[in-house]
């Protein structure tokens, strides 16, 4: 799996509320069996125009973005569909974090998987974070996870939550399924005593 | 599919929830400052979501352990028009096709786009009884949360977790809280299931039940049938939850009893006993509750972007202006951008162009009875496309015993093969850009059901009604009085 420690970059605002995983990577794109070459869709129906040329008012299409690795997003980001395809779609695009006041259960584990970081701003720092980000658009934030701390231009700095197993997995790269397996011994012992044998 | 766990009092006699008994019975390990380790019981599979564990999996060498608990399908892109997997373009039927070859290589069931048991996932699980009480279930497949109104705690899992599953039998997941959503009153006539869930979702709205599980209790989850049960905890991740639970009762046995994967004799037996000891304990304390009073209600529908923007059907569209938040202004301003719509007046009489009667919400034998009950002697109206998808084969053998098929042709409607359909647009069933539809499916998100489609969600009666007249139209105005059970 993907690690991740720390990321430096300007932030990309897309400041909606609950961004569904339709619109992240719309359903026609899911026709895939690989995970390969989503990030071109990333967005696709704000992304690109009824002629599939990318509209100019749209942010991804904006070319100081280009290598961006932090989204800023709207409350509730990822809510809807279970699809992996929407981390796949943003790290597909160059997204190694999210920051946002809240995220969906199922597209955060999802993005955990992925090295894509799911974090969760306090209100108020959210606030700080957006004010930041449309003062000077440029401005580059350090997330460093390790100390669970956004690092803001002129030495501010934020705090946000995440599970410390879910940390522990991103910064020493533990793969989840290596993890389940070492307890082998634990789940045929479940299946014999439980009746599930 | 058989399993002995008492779900025994803890050691305290503290009183436990549903969730908690189901949830502490299927704790393999759990190791400090990380999550549990819980066995799944059954796992479900589309053709969508796993082709990458499927490939995951083999690239560790590794085989599913337990091919017997996994059960697979094809739903999201199979065509509904004759012609089956033929009338698939190249990647959906190349998706179909692996599907097929993993399940083959794996052991694993197979309801293939031949099988006369194929359905939505969400609808064959019940139906042919691998659904059960008590039992864990997943599925790459947000909408797996309809199994719990039997009980079980389901829900939705990415395609790395798929991997997890079919690799280990097991997931990792830290303990959710329960939300208790308490159902009370007698629903007046005209309301159904449908209605009940948008009313919650309108209230909590799409992120209320984050990090919690919900629990269905009250008077009002005993009356529901089990197909309505299903409608409301289907819907539950709409709210954020990623499962939603219902105790079960003599409803859901009934149910249960004498499908082709239920337990039988003896075994049906101990399974009883050990199923009705779920429900939960007399004060069991819940982490939040809600209450919805469902004498109070009345049809419900969608006029924005998300599942949580609901209305009464005779309410006006609500104004930007009226909110108090600017970040709520603005997500509202957008909404009715895309829906095109103007604040202030209600939807009734808004003419739609599709009206589409389906999906593993509303697309069993009952909601197709509710729908036939308003079209039966109708005709749509010229203007408007009907799709009527039945949410399985076994649905729709059952309609067209019934002679429901006929009553929607007579209509005008246009009778599908069984399938995920206009419900998520993957195998051609869509809306053309600006396109209304009301839609008796889960999502209303931009471009769901059709890139530029804008969608209205309501019950099947809403949806038939608003067939018969070509306008948005309350179906108690023809005399429909569907949603008593």
């Amino acid at each position: 799996m993907k690690g991740f420690t720390r990321c430096t970059s300007r932030v990309v605002p897309l400041l909606v509320d609950n961004i569904d995983t339709d619109q992240i990577i719309p359903a026609r794109f899911l026709k895939v069996t690989d995970k390969l070459g989503l990030g071109d869709n990333l967005f696709a129906d704000w992304r690109y125009g009824p002629d599939g040329k990318p509209r100019a008012d749209f942010i991804l299409n904006d070319a100081a973005v280009k290598g961006a690795g932090i989204l800023l997003a709207g409350d509730n980001f990822g809510c809807g569909s279970s699809r992996e395809h929407a981390p796949w779609a943003l790290t597909g695009f160059g997204f190694r974090a999210v920051i946002s006041t809240s995220f969906a259960d199922i597209f955060s584990n999802n993005a955990l998987k992925n090295g894509l970081l799911p974090v969760r701003l306090a209100a108020e720092d959210y606030r700080r974070v957006v004010a930041l980000a449309a003062a000077d658009p440029g401005a580059e934030l350090t997330i460093d996870l390790p100390s669970q701390t956004v690092e803001l231009p002129g030495g501010g700095r934020c705090s946000f939550p995440i599970d410390a197993f879910a940390r522990t997995c991103l910064t020493e790269g533990v793969d989840e399924l290596g993890y389940i397996l070492k307890f082998a011994p634990a789940i045929e012992a479940y299946e014999i005593t439980a009746g599930r044998e | 599919m058989t399993q002995s766990t008492e779900a025994a009092p803890s050691a305290a006699g503290a009183p436990r929830t549903l969730f908690a008994k189901v949830w502490d019975a299927h704790v393999v390990a759990q190791e400090p400052d990380a999550p549990a380790l819980l066995y799944i019981d059954l796992h479900l599979v589309h053709e969508v979501t796993s082709p990458q564990a499927f490939a995951g999996l083999r690239a560790r060498g590794m085989r599913v352990r337990r091919p017997e608990r996994t059960v697979a399908t094809v739903d999201h892109s199979i065509p509904t028009l004759p012609g089956g997997v033929a009338a698939a373009d190249e990647l959906a039927a190349a998706q179909i096709a692996r599907m097929e070859e993993n399940a083959k290589r794996e052991g694993i069931r197979f309801y293939g786009p031949e099988s006369p048991a194929r359905g939505i996932v969400h609808v064959i699980g019940p139906e042919l009884g691998f659904t059960q009480p008590g039992m864990t279930v997943v599925c790459g497949d947000s909408h797996t949360s309809t199994h719990g109104a039997f009980g079980a705690l389901a829900f939705g899992i990415g395609t790395s977790e798929v991997e997890h599953v079919l690799a280990s039998q097991c997931l990792l997941q830290r303990r959710p809280g329960v939300f208790e959503v308490r159902l009370t009153g007698r629903r007046p006539e005209g309301v159904t299931a449908k209605d009940i869930v948008l009313a919650l979702l309108a209230r909590i709205g799409v992120g209320g039940g984050t990090g919690h599980v919900f629990e269905y209790t009250g008077e009002g989850v005993r009356s529901l049938g089990m197909e309505e049960r299903m409608t409301i905890c289907n819907m539950s991740i709409e709210g954020g939850a990623r499962a939603g639970m219902m105790a079960p009762d003599d409803t859901t046995f009934e149910y249960v009893a004498g499908r082709e994967f239920a337990p039988k004799g003896e075994a049906w037996d101990r399974a009883l006993a050990r199923w009705r000891t779920l429900p939960s304990d007399a004060g069991a304390a819940f982490d939040r509750a809600v209450t919805i009073d469902l004498s109070a209600l009345t049809p419900m529908i969608t006029f924005g972007t998300n599942p949580g923007m609901g209305l009464p059907i005779a309410a006006p569209v609500p104004s930007p202006e009226s909110l108090p938040d600017a970040t709520q202004r603005a997500a509202l301003r957008k909404a009715l951008d895309y829906m095109a719509l103007e604040a202030g007046r209600p939807l009734l009489g808004r003419p739609v162009d599709v009206v589409f009667i389906g999906s593993c919400t509303n697309g069993r034998i009952t909601d197709l009875r509710q729908a036939a009950s308003v079209l039966r002697g109708r005709r749509v109206a010229p203007t408007v496309r009907v799709l009527v998808v039945p949410g399985s084969r076994a649905v729709a053998r059952q309609a067209e015993a019934e002679g429901l098929d006929r009553v929607f042709l007579n209509a005008g409607a246009e009778w599908r093969g069984a399938g995920c359909s206009m419900c998520i647009a993957m195998n051609g069933d869509q809306l053309a850009p600006g396109q209304y539809a009301v839609s008796t499916s889960n999502r209303n998100f931009e471009g769901r059901q059709g890139k530029g489609g804008r969608t209205f969600l309501a019950s099947p009666l809403t949806a038939a009604a608003s067939a018969v007249t070509g306008r948005i139209t309350d179906a108690r105005e023809l005399g429909a009085k569907g949603g008593l059970s």
